[in-house]
């Protein structure tokens, strides 16, 4: 494996249906590259529930996938409208997404929170009008408990 | 329990996954909410559902899930049911509701894996 891999996936807008498509994609390679499942798994998942946040909240926008021997680092980049209050956000349980959305299977105020459980490490910056950028890191080392 | 222990427990017939059937399943999650699946983290699992969209295959992908059990007598759409097929994963359909499926299938000994917090 090189040093470094970086993947990029652009997340298009309301199309839920085709939801998970980036996420399947880097669990597939992630896989091949040999990873542990568990690892494979954490990031998979963590990424998934951003993909889906971008779609539910946001009008889609972009992730970068930054692939080392001891690291995976998530970017999840948004021009959506933002985020209130990241603390309430982050809390088990809080949405705002719609009822249309619930009807789907998402919308438990769950999102983050997961996103939050299954990494190492997250960042949440975000600005009213402008978008949201998260950033999840999840060491290869690692085990969740 | 294997999947068609399940099946038979069930009395469910398989959706697609047959040639899945005797794969070793060792706890269970019963939920419509796909985050609430999301939350929970065990492998060689199945997934109990009354939701039938594309993203519950999506969900049990990501969370290395092998079997998916319809309850209510649902049956997905043609679109859910390649992805599935795709991603190597059983469906199976059961006319039990989510409570007794549940109920039958943790009398026989299947558990759900995650701690209570």
């Amino acid at each position: 494996m090189n040093d470094q891999i970086v993947l990029h996936y652009e997340i298009p807008s309301d199309d839920f249906t085709r939801a998970g498509e980036a996420s399947s994609n880097v669990k597939k390679k992630l896989k091949k590259m040999g990873f542990d499942p568990e690892i494979v798994r954490r990031v998979a998942i963590t990424m998934y529930e951003g993909e889906i946040n971008m779609i539910i909240h946001a009008n889609g926008g972009y992730i970068d996938v930054i692939i080392t021997l001891d690291k995976i680092e998530i970017i999840f980049n948004d021009s959506g409208p933002g985020i209130e209050n990241i603390e309430l956000a982050m809390s088990a349980g809080f949405s705002t997404a719609p009822d249309n959305i619930r009807s789907l299977g998402f919308g438990a105020g769950m999102g983050l929170p997961n996103m939050k459980n299954y990494s190492d490490e997250i960042n949440v910056e975000s600005k009213i009008g402008k978008g949201t950028k998260v950033y999840a890191k999840i060491l290869v080392t690692k085990r969740i408990d | 329990m294997t999947i068609n222990d399940i099946k038979d427990i069930l009395k469910a017939t398989y959706i697609i996954g047959e040639e899945h059937g005797e794969k070793e399943v060792h706890t269970a999650c019963g939920s419509d909410m796909m985050s609430d699946v999301l939350a929970f983290y065990k492998d060689q699992s199945v997934l109990l559902t009354g939701l039938c969209n594309p993203q519950v295959i999506r969900t049990a992908e990501m969370m290395d899930i092998i079997c998916i059990v319809f309850v209510r007598g649902k049956v997905p759409d043609e679109m859910t049911v390649e992805l599935a097929r795709e991603k190597g994963i059983a469906l199976i359909s059961t006319g039990h509701r989510m409570f007794s499926a549940c109920g039958r299938l943790y009398e026989e000994g299947l558990r759900g894996g995650a701690s209570y917090r």
